[in-house]
Parts: structure tokens; sequence; C-alpha cells
């Protein structure tokens, strides 16, 4: 007699609570291949575990995004937030498409110069711009993005000295009816310090003012906060026109478009609550046109966007290391990725998965990472398909962030590895090894020598 | 080993418990190792009839089993051995 197939015995307890009334249901769709290339494959090529990025994904979005400005407002022009993810062949992805680069520090300056970007198209932003970093940028006619009065008084001292106009607009910060108000970055609207600052710049023969720029804050659900900061960036521009007779050339939105990512205490998954591309451009293109701006006048429109255009192209796929259960009797599932490779998964409810199903049955289960810390919690609680050792797992939907803050913390960082248009798959960026890791340090002769 | 007594299965392997009044879902072969440890038979004599029945390997089958008594114990389900 043929045996029957086996399936692992599972008990779980039925809660008697009232079921929420979207009625969402625990079925997880396993992810078994990226881009018709099977998890199993990249992982025995290239070793768990492996981040992977979807070319296609990443262009796909862009002109999705830049489609829905375009159609709305002729002058837009997006800058690639390095910071939100540098490797320089996503990057060069972005510039292919027509990105600009937007950097916020010496460091990532010189990676978009070595990307081939041109001094002109890259927008400096951030707090920290050293007296060299500002020289060089004022020498390559960079878009310097003004964050506080020191940085304006240092580069009225080296404009002089490089024998060229420094191209300079003001970060502003303002209340757009949204919480957290960041007050932190540039100089605030509602207090007089941004029209103040701008007071200071215009005279300066050693400056030119182009543009403005703000940057209300991170994962923002409300389109019509964009909306109140245009209206805000524009009554400035006007009040230049009129003190100064002077047109500006841009008005920088910055970024923070949400992501589908879901974030922690969210009710809805953020699949359901993100709003779209065209959500975010007709608040902002209906406030610009709306505006009290000459029409023959308009500003370029000017995006940072970051996450929402990286994050979908971003797979993180590992193996799991063991099964274990809690003193609660609740299942722990021990996986090799851990919060050093997904950093984001301090603030989102990540989406994972198994690459098969063997059977229906699922557990409410904690998945944790492999280090040695008790922080290291991928999923706190998550109804999930019983695994076993050397199960595959995917993470989606970890493009943005996760390659900039990644941790070298107890183990190597994995390889990147990229899928092209035509689906073949490339390393961008190599595994750390022994030697790469202790490349940097340094042996005072007096502790070259041990002896236990 | 021992189930508790009045410990109430039904045929969709729907298990309750009265002590506690918790209820509690069971797949197939769950159902399968309860009726077996109703019936008063040890672990060998279980892994051997499941083994008699279903495609699975002993270790395999030693590790489940390991844990879904301990599960069984966990949820208060079993009589306390002495030790």
């Amino acid at each position: 007699m043929k045996k029957l197939k086996f399936e692992r015995p599972v008990i779980n307890h039925i809660n008697a609570g009232v079921p929420d009334k979207f009625g969402r249901g625990t079925t997880i769709q396993a992810i078994s291949d990226i881009e018709d290339i099977a998890v199993e494959d990249f992982l025995s090529q290239y070793g768990s575990p492996l981040y992977v990025i979807s070319e296609k994904i990443i262009r796909d979005t862009y002109r999705e995004a830049l489609s829905a400005f375009k159609t709305r407002y002729p002058k837009v022009q997006f800058a690639w937030s390095y910071k939100t993810n540098y490797l320089n062949a996503v990057c060069k992805i972005f510039h292919q498409e027509g990105s600009w680069a937007e950097v916020v520090s010496g460091f990532e300056y010189e990676k978009a110069i070595a990307n081939g970007v041109p001094g002109s198209k890259i927008i400096f932003n951030g707090p920290d711009k050293s007296k060299e970093d500002l020289k060089r940028a004022i020498e390559n006619g960079s878009l310097i993005h003004i964050d506080h009065f020191d940085e304006l008084y240092d580069i009225m001292n080296i404009a002089p000295k490089t024998g060229k106009k420094a191209k300079v607009a003001i970060r502003v910060n303002m209340d757009a009816g949204i919480y957290p108000h960041w007050d932190r970055f540039g100089f605030n609207y509602e207090n007089g310090e941004a029209w103040t600052a701008i007071n200071k710049i215009m005279p300066n023969t050693d400056m030119e003012l182009i543009g403005l720029h703000t940057h209300i804050g991170t994962y923002i659900m409300t389109p019509t906060a964009y909306a109140i900061a245009v209206s805000k960036l524009a009554a400035l521009a006007v009040r230049i026109k009129i003190k100064y007779d002077y047109h500006l050339k841009y008005l920088d939105l910055g970024g923070g478009f949400a992501s589908k990512n879901t974030l922690k205490g969210a009710y809805l998954p953020g699949s359901d609550t993100c709003p779209s591309f065209d959500d975010y451009a007709k608040a902002i293109t209906d406030a610009l046109n709306n505006s009290d701006i000459q029409y023959d006048h308009m500003p370029t429109l000017f995006l940072e966007t970051g996450r929402a255009l990286i994050d979908d192209a971003g797979y993180l796929l590992g193996t799991v290391l063991a099964n274990k259960r809690l003193l609660d009797g609740r299942r722990s599932l021990i996986i090799d990725i851990g919060v050093n490779n997904l950093f984001t998964s301090f603030w989102y409810e990540h989406q994972i998965v198994p690459t098969k199903i063997k059977q229906r049955d699922t557990e409410d289960t904690t998945i944790y990472g492999p280090l040695c810390m008790n922080i290291d919690i991928i999923r706190a609680a998550v109804q999930f398909p019983l695994l076993e050792k050397g199960d595959q797992v995917v993470i989606k939907r970890i493009g943005a962030y996760n390659m900039t803050q990644w941790l070298q913390f107890i183990t190597y960082r994995p390889k990147v590895v990229l899928i092209d248009l035509d689906g073949k798959t490339h390393v961008i960026r190599e595994n750390e090894t022994h030697e790469s890791m202790n490349a940097l340090d340094k042996i005072p002769d007096h502790l070259k020598e041990i002896q236990l | 080993m021992k189930l508790k007594k009045n410990i109430a299965v039904s045929e969709n392997g729907f298990l309750f418990d009265p002590h506690s009044g918790e209820s509690y879902s069971l797949n197939k072969t769950a159902q399968l190792i309860v009726k077996l440890i109703s019936e008063g038979k040890t672990e060998v004599e279980i892994m051997n009839s499941i083994m008699k029945k279903y495609d699975v390997e002993s270790s395999a089958l030693q590790r489940y089993l390991d844990d879904f008594i301990m599960m069984l114990h966990q949820m208060n389900l079993l009589e306390k051995e002495d030790n």
C-alpha cells in the first residue's frame, strides 16, 4: 500500500476574539523565483543571504513617477537621493534615466562625480559640508542647498576666493500641517528666518539664489502636506520677485513619498494605504499651477524622491537556520538575515515569505536573525508556515536604505546582485571577506606578538 | 504520557479543554497523535503507527513528535508526569 503524504502535526490555539472588519486572511503566497530565476539558484550561486535588485522595477517605477509629474507640469527634474541607495550600479540606472544626483556629504559628492555626474547637476544638501566640500561645489557650479547661517557665512568667505559665483538655494522648514514638524534642517518659514536668509543672499554679489528647497519629512502619507509646502515656497518666490525683481529658477520639494512597506503599528498594510505617484503629483502640481508665480516664469520642479523609487526593486533572500520554541510555546524561527542586513526592520513590518509552502498550516511565529543580540528581530509576531532548517525565505521591498544603513557587525556583509533587463545577473557589490575587513585595521608593534 | 480527563476532540479536529475552557484546532497528523495518546500508546508505538501509514523518516518524525508533545505540555493538555 502506498503511504500517505506526511504533514507535520500542528495544534493552534483558537482565539475567539472579534475578527477585524476588513477580514484579512493569513494566506501566505510563496515566492519561488524573482523575474523567472529560482531563489534556490540565486542562493546556490551567490551564497546566503543575498540582496537582489531588479533593474526593470527601478526603471518602470522611475518612469511611472516621472510620467505622473510631467503630464501635469512639464518642467520636472528628479535628482537621485544617494543616501537611499548609493550602490554605483543603482545610481547609474537613475542617471541613465535622466536623474541628477542629490548628495548630503563629501563622500556622496565624490561618488556622484565618480559616477560621471557633472558638478552642475549635483544638488548638495545636508547640515555637514566642510569648507573643502563647499569650495569644490562652488568651483563645479553645483547647487548648494544651505542648511544654516554658519554655512551661509562660510560660503560668503569661500566664494570670493574661487572667483566663481556660488549657486545656492536655502532649505526651508515649515509647518505643513503634519506631525512631526521637522525643524532641525534649514531656515524656518513661519518665524521669518528663511526670509532673513534670503535677504542676506540676494544683495551678495558672490552668491546667486537659484531656488528654494524643502523636505517636509519622511514616509508622508498625506499628499496635501506637499501642497501646503508648495504654497509657502511659492509665496517666498513671489516676495523675492516683488522686492528684488528676480525670478527663481526652481523649487525643490525634496523627498518623503511613502513606499508600500507597512510601518510598525499601522492598522492596514502599506500596500493598501500608500498614496500613488499620481496622488502626490496632483497635490504638488495643482498647488504650483494655482500659485501667484508669473505664468511665463514658472520654476522647474525638483524632486528628490528616494524610498518610493527603489524600495520595490530590492529583495533580500535568506535561509532558515533553526526552529525553536519560546517559553510561552510560541514558535521562533532563526534565519540568516539579521537587523545588520535589514536595518529597516526597526520600523517596518517587512513582508517575509517562504520559497515554497509544504503544508498550509501556519503558527504564530517570531522570526529572529542570526546575531547573538536580543534586538535581532525581523518579525516579532507573524502567522508563518512551518519551515525547516535549510528552507529559504524572501523578504520583499528592501531596496531603500538597507544597502546604505547596513551594519558591519559580527559577520561579513553579503553580495548584491542585479537582474538586468535581459534577465542576466551581475554582482554589483562583492561580499566582504576576512581580507577586505582587515585591510583598514592597524596593529601597533607592541601588540603584534601574543602568547597564550 | 496521558491526555487530561474529559478532553474532547471532534472529527474535524477541534479540541476542547473543559478545564480551561480553551479550544484548539488540530491538523490530521495532530489528530492521529492525540487519538493514539488517548488510547494509551507509548511514544515508540505512536512513531511506529505513523510511519506505517505516512511517508516520513523516523529522525524527522521524532523531531516533530518531540515538538508537538512539548506543545501539548505547554497548553496543559497532558497530565503532569512524576520525574
